[in-house]
């Protein structure tokens, strides 16, 4: 296993991969195909900011190797929609989420999946689901802000 | 770099520019040179605090020999009608790269569709300080950016004059246009571009700053300029910065302060896959100051590489002399430090006269811990070093001082050595060091090769600029009223100098005057009084400072003595505070000068019409004086002047059975004076309460054997989602005063609100910091508490 390629999709696009098998999704994304939305915050799935979707579910790029992804279809930030106006994506903007911005792709991707699931989402099931990202900023409140706006616009 | 020049809170000096003699000859602020600018395409003004000319050529900051008078430069005029605004103040989350440019862009009647924001290089002589820290930006460089933009404005209007032949009298710049009066007819400012090359800058008589009622977008909500690359993944932070050919590279760096390589095998290092080579990064003595620690790096292909390589060095280290520094024996020293007399800051009456005709003593000692930034984006930074010259890349709040200390440490010429400010995931005065930025250059001019640095969080947390540990002693004696007639208050936290120099053996009277002994209080006897504290691991800004433990200690006491009163916490401040006047410190006991931020007293006095005023908005916002609320939550409040803003805070917590501390509500009042940019300043306000969370109620850094205990996110708390606050209502007072700090001042009062809550919900007093787990069993331990003051 560790020595045949590794093909999965990343976007959409069809990716081979032969290097280091145990090395994990987030190096993968970010140095090898310079898809850097996807952060670096801690390495140890304690922050959120490296969250991207494996087959449509919240993952943690950080602690995924490369190993366990073969066929699996990965969507990074620069993945979620092709003109970047998901509906999150709009409402972040509209109620102007970000101040520094680092943990936001993280946030967002976290987010899309709270929404697939729940499309209206009460305070209590939000702060489940974001309760595992860290944002120093602290933009909490326009964070949970944001999200109810986006349920809002899609309903 | 002396550390005196940083200290204390590195304030800039009220002047923010250096200007040298220029080659145009004498200074003379109120010429105006005109000179086309070669291979430009433009047109670039400049713009400083002295005056508003346009460049010479050899001016241009892009030409290579710039040297010597350069001001710092605004405003470039494309023939395409683009408007480039140079940002040169470093964007943190601040929301300086669309403050600044829509205050520019205002003045200057620009259409803001036209509008470009471009980050520039780090350059003391071309703009003035670049260093962002001390929440500067607006409260030091607004004038500057009005006149840069009414400069523009003016000029365009004379273009447009000279064009119709017509009085300047009779036209007016509109929206990206000037506008001929009687005709109504217009010219695009970007059709202006040509003549206004060739016309003589505008007199200063000519260059008339906007009325409030004129202006479009100061003071009001613009959505900020990153938005959309934010949101969409393609901004681009330090860590985002790539070249061909780029190594990178990972550090083992002492674990102790000083500390040294005694042996390294790097054999396991050099088979992993990707590791190209093991570099020895010679240990700088201390103190240190802006360089590197030193240590053993790891040059891979990639990150996972270099991460897997470093973790397979074997070292031994040598600890040095801070191998023995423990945080509960430094606790217990440093709480003995306060226990006697130190040097005043402030010293007014005759204290122990006082203390001893009180009918009411109340004591009470503070301790917070050492605090990590822990900035999201863990430093980082890419340089490239090839034929004597340094390029480097890195999220810097100071690229002035990093090209400096660059320069200083690989031996250059600061003009050799290029500074690029990324966007800064978050910094908190972390990334004011450029110590990061010193290791990536040494490394590329190892190596040969581009350079990127990369900090694990736990590097990050391991090696930083520590936010100083502090104890505080503070003691009152009241009347028969109740009125507070002594106040006594020792400090003891190593000093952010000891970074810088050595032997320094404690913080200096002068750093007590980021809200200590410059408190507002109507106090007729009063001491204040720094005591002792030695360094042993790098100590460092941190947003707020000294305020942070300031506010937490004096916003907590107040509220001690107010049940030793049995007054109304709210009441008891306003009393404090007693009538509205401005206080002169230099007629009121203070000993040591007062820096007051940078700022003159004439510009900025404490003004306790204004503290009253932000208390009150607090009171009255908060429904303080509403309904008491059930035991298990309550209301507290506090208020601290730092970084020239008043601000105020009511917040409303609720203690859960196990001790969880949330947040549901918080209200805010600031007076910071002119406000430019209203919803970044309530976006900072939300973000310094929920910091000041993490401060109070879940951050410690701890020390074992010289060693940072803690590792990572798991053992380094900060706040989450699930304890953030529901409701943060700012309330901004309208001003057109000068304006103060509005990133920093918001953390200080939310200390002592947050813990003052905790009590009114609890009866438990903390005053030793984290909270953590002390409010564990609150319900059974409340009676024990409710006493307040000892």
């Amino acid at each position: 296993m560790s020595t045949a390629p590794i093909a999965l999709t990343v976007n959409g696009v069809r990716r081979t991969f032969d290097g280091d098998p145990t090395m994990p999704l987030l190096w993968y994304l970010r140095d090898e195909l310079a898809l850097t939305g996807t952060k670096y915050g801690c390495g140890i799935s304690q922050c959120g900011a490296c969250t991207v979707h494996v087959n449509g579910a919240p993952v943690r790029a950080c602690q995924r190797r490369l190993q366990s992804l073969s066929d699996a279809s990965v969507t990074t930030i620069e993945g979620l929609h092709p003109a970047g106006a998901h509906p999150l994506q709009v409402a972040w903007r509209e109620i102007d989420v970000p101040q520094c911005g680092f943990c936001q792709s993280g946030q967002i991707m976290q987010a899309a999946t709270l929404l697939a699931k729940i499309t209206t989402p009460t305070d209590a099931e939000i702060d489940s689901a974001m309760n595992g990202h860290i944002c120093r900023c602290g933009t909490y409140p326009r964070i949970r802000a944001a999200i109810k706006a986006a349920a809002e616009a899609t309903r | 770099m002396s550390a005196t020049q940083r200290l204390p809170w590195m304030t800039t000096p009220t002047e923010p520019v250096d200007v040298p003699t220029t080659s145009a000859g004498a200074l003379d602020t109120h010429r105006r040179d005109f000179m086309k600018l070669l291979g430009m395409g433009g047109l670039l003004v400049a713009a400083s605090t002295l005056g508003v000319r346009r460049l010479e050529a050899s001016d241009a900051p892009f030409a290579p020999n710039a040297e010597p008078w350069e001001p710092h430069a605004y405003v470039r005029l494309g023939d395409d009608g683009i408007i480039t605004i140079m940002c040169h103040r470093s964007e943190m989350g601040q929301g300086i790269r669309t403050t600044m440019p829509m205050i520019i862009a205002d003045e200057m009647e620009a259409d803001w569709a036209t509008c470009r924001v471009e980050q520039a290089l780090g350059d003391d002589k071309k703009y003035g300080t670049q260093n962002t820290d001390g929440s500067t930006s607006i409260r030091d460089f607004l004038p500057a950016y009005r006149e840069a933009g009414a400069t523009v404005r003016a000029l365009l209007e004379d273009a447009a004059a000279k064009e119709w032949g017509v009085a300047v009298g009779e036209v007016r710049a509109s929206n990206g246009a000037v506008v001929r009066t009687a005709s109504g007819r217009s010219k695009s400012y970007a059709s202006l571009v040509g003549t206004a090359r060739t016309i003589p800058m505008p007199t200063k008589e000519r260059v008339r700053i906007k009325t409030p009622s004129e202006r479009r977008w100061e003071g009001k909500r613009m959505p900020s300029v990153d938005l959309v690359p934010m949101t969409t993944g393609t901004a681009k932070y330090g860590a985002d910065m790539t070249l061909p050919g780029m190594k990178v590279a990972v550090i083992s760096r002492p674990p102790v302060w000083g500390g040294t390589v005694l042996t390294v095998d790097d054999s396991l290092a050099l088979k992993v896959a990707g590791v190209e080579r093991v570099v020895r990064i010679p240990e700088t003595p201390l103190p240190g100051a802006f360089f590197p620690l030193g240590g053993v790096a790891v040059i891979a292909k990639n990150t996972w590489a270099a991460i897997r390589g470093r973790d397979a060095l074997r070292i031994t280290w040598k600890g040095g002399p801070n191998a023995t520094y423990d945080s509960t024996a430094y606790k217990a020293t440093l709480l003995s430090s306060v226990r006697a007399p130190g040097k005043a800051g402030r010293a007014v009456g005759d204290v122990p006269k006082a203390m001893a005709r009180a009918v009411k003593r109340v004591t009470a000692e503070y301790y917070m811990p050492h605090l990590s930034h822990a900035q999201m984006e863990p430093v980082v930074a890419l340089a490239h070093v090839a034929n004597g010259k340094v390029e480097v890349w890195a999220p810097t709040q100071s690229p002035q001082d990093a090209r400096n200390a660059i320069a200083q440490y690989l031996k250059m010429d600061a003009a050799n050595v290029a500074v690029h400010v990324t966007l800064l995931g978050g910094a908190f005065g972390r990334k004011s060091k450029p110590d990061f930025m010193c290791e990536a250059a040494f490394l590329s001019r190892e190596v040969g090769a581009p350079v990127r640095v990369q900090w694990t969080r736990e590097d990050d947390l391991r090696n930083s600029y520590l936010h100083s540990v502090a104890a505080h002693r503070l003691e009152a004696g009241l009347d028969a009223n109740g009125t507070v007639t002594s106040w006594l208050h020792r400090s003891a936290y190593p000093a952010i100098g000891a970074t810088f120099a050595p032997n320094v053996t404690g913080a200096e009277p002068d750093e007590l005057t980021n809200g200590a002994s410059d408190i507002p209080f109507d106090i007729p006897n009063m001491s204040v009084e720094i005591c002792p504290a030695v360094a042993h691991t790098r100590i460092g800004w941190y947003r707020s400072v000294n305020a942070i433990h300031h506010g937490f200690a004096i916003g907590s006491f107040v509220d001690e003595l107010a049940y030793a009163a049995k007054k109304d916490p709210a009441d008891f401040l306003l009393g404090l505070l007693g009538p509205a006047r401005v206080v002169d410190l230099s007629k009121a006991g203070l000993v040591a000068p007062a820096s007051n931020y940078g700022a003159t007293w004439a510009d900025h006095p404490l003004d306790i019409a204004r503290a009253r005023n932000v208390v009150e908005l607090a009171i009255e916002q908060s429904g303080w004086r509403g309904a008491t609320l059930p035991r298990g939550k309550g209301r507290g409040i506090a208020m601290h002047r730092s970084f020239l803003s008043y601000v105020a805070m009511v917040v409303e917590v609720e203690v859960q059975p196990d001790g969880t501390v949330l947040v549901p509500k918080t209200t805010v009042a600031v007076d910071a004076g002119f406000i430019a940019n209203p919803d970044r300043a309530r976006a900072q306000m939300e973000g310094a309460l929920i910091m000041a969370m993490s401060n109070l109620l879940t951050s410690e850094v701890t020390f074992a054997g010289g060693k940072v205990v803690q590792s990572n996110f798991r053992d380094y708390g900060v706040t989450r989602m699930r304890a953030a606050p529901h409701v943060v209502d700012v309330h901004l007072v309208a001003s057109e005063g000068l304006p103060g700090g509005i990133g920093e001042p918001g953390v200080p009062p939310a200390g002592g609100a947050i813990a003052n809550a905790i009590f009114a919900a609890t009866g438990v007093r903390v005053r030793q910091l984290p909270v953590g787990k002390q409010l564990a069993g609150w319900q059974t331990r409340a009676a024990e508490g409710m006493r307040g003051g000892e």
